[in-house]
């Protein structure tokens, strides 16, 4: 691999930053189905022992796959996610009562996070506003004769990322539908945390195509690669 | 599901036929998967994946799946040509401001308000609403396929729904192994019997009162 500059001292190496995950705090992790979720960053959440975390993105992944590692090793007390449906341990241990979850409509758990990205307090969004589990302890907002729910912005303590590719001020870019929540997750963590794919030298991303500017970044690792197997593989569960 | 791919395909085809020149189709898992399979090759359909993509296309030729190109379910997925991808805020942003002209998904209930039940039987399963709320809602057209009658043979075409409701009258037509519902202003009404399938059968196995549409005719 060509020698990258570390000229923002952005990129890191893992150990160096194993300290910011603490026990308790709030994390949020890209991802949908464990597709985007960052492999190696997940492995070293669990490695850093932290428990007691309260988790917010899309899913809870699958078993063995994505953010669903850390849901099965029973380091979450609180959930906040659209679907865990594939991750049945998380069900069982939300019917248990070890994990409270919280469930939100996709496209506003989403809009959330993004608001939250973007320094909003919230976003006016009537999906769900026929729905008990959704409405549940909200305020309502009428805005010319329509009805809202307002629907309070996210962010956390540590957002964790996978880029496909980043520069060293932490330009990203994404990879297909690993894009997903990324982006927004980026964007919302008080501390954000990306796993690079590949790293290229300041330039070397065209600034046209760049999805998340560097400013929303503050540290990097290099990738490890995914290290679980797909559901999709007929190797999954064997 | 019980039920066997000859059936499955035979709701996919009737399914695909609501679907026309130059629209935006989001299907769910299960039969609505199917429906691609029976759609002409002359037309040009968007498949719209929650999770990013607008444009999908087939699965891949085994050996040529892509990790990081997969659908809503997390299986791989290829392009077709034109597609895009974006973040989980604009691929909900299309559902929300109402690009989006067909939905069709599966469901555990359906009440003869076109009230949908799909997303959580409480106490045995909760996997979680996902998208099916914006879906549902926003969608212009939403058409459910599902079995008629659940596992123990009770019927899950109902007055009202008894489990949770994802969308309080949202559902505009219901294709099941044994008939075709559009769900009118007026109340459910019987346009088709699928194959096989007998009024008589209809009748026994829908709990939800329908009429029957003026062009019902029994071949």
């Amino acid at each position: 691999m060509e020698k990258i500059d570390n000229t923002f001292g952005k990129i890191k190496d893992s150990l160096e930053i194993m300290h910011l995950f603490k026990n308790g705090i709030t994390i949020m992790f890209g991802g949908f189905g464990g597709v985007g979720s960052p492999p190696t960053l997940v492995d070293m959440l669990i490695d850093s022992g932290a428990s007691g975390l309260t988790l917010i993105g899309n899913d809870a992944g699958f078993p063995t796959i994505g953010i669903g590692k850390v849901v099965c090793e029973g380091l979450a007390k609180k959930l906040i996610a659209s679907h865990i449906g594939s991750n049945p341990i998380a069900g069982r241990q939300m019917t248990e009562g070890t994990l409270e979850v919280e469930f939100n409509p996709q496209g506003t758990l989403v809009e959330r996070i993004r608001a939250g990205g973007v320094g909003l307090g919230g976003i006016l969004v009537d999906v769900g506003i026929n729905s008990e589990v959704v409405t549940k302890n909200k305020q309502f907002a009428k805005v010319e004769e329509r009805n809202y729910i307002i629907e309070p912005s996210l962010t956390a303590d540590v957002s964790i990322v996978y880029a496909k590719k980043a520069d060293p001020y932490g330009n990203l870019i994404f990879d297909k539908s690993a894009r997903n929540t990324n982006p927004l997750v980026a964007m919302a963590g008080d501390i954000t945390i990306v796993e690079v794919e590949e790293f290229v030298p300041l330039g070397g991303l065209d600034p046209e195509e760049i999805i998340v500017p560097g400013v929303y970044v503050d540290y990097m690792i290099q990738s490890k690669g995914v290290n679980w197997t797909w559901v999709w593989d007929p190797a999954y569960g064997t | 599901m019980g039920m066997g791919s000859g059936i499955r395909n035979l709701i996919a085809k009737r399914a695909a036929q609501e679907i026309t020149d130059g629209m935006v189709v989001n299907l769910g898992i299960g039969i609505p998967s199917l429906v691609p399979n029976h759609l002409p090759k002359d037309i040009h359909v968007m498949f719209h994946a929650e999770n990013g993509v607008l444009g999908m296309g087939p699965t891949p030729d085994e050996g040529k799946a892509d990790e990081n190109l997969c659908n809503a379910a997390g299986y791989p997925v290829t392009l077709q040509i034109g597609a895009s991808y974006s973040d989980s805020t604009i691929a909900f942003g299309m559902i929300r401001r109402g690009k989006l002209d067909v939905t069709i998904l599966g469901s555990l209930q359906v009440s003869e308000t076109g009230d949908l039940a799909n997303w959580i039987v409480p106490g045995k399963r909760v996997p979680g609403m996902g998208g099916a709320m914006e879906l549902s809602q926003k969608a212009k057209k939403v058409i459910v396929l599902m079995n008629h009658c659940d596992r123990d043979g009770s019927p899950k075409i109902l007055p009202s729904c008894t489990l949770p409701i994802t969308t309080p009258c949202c559902v505009d037509l219901i294709i099941t192994e044994l008939a075709v519902f559009e769900v009118t202003p007026t109340g459910l009404v019987l346009m088709e019997l699928m194959p096989g399938a007998t009024l008589e059968m209809v009748k026994r196995k829908t709990a939800a009162t329908f009429t029957l549409s003026s062009d019902f005719t029994i071949e």
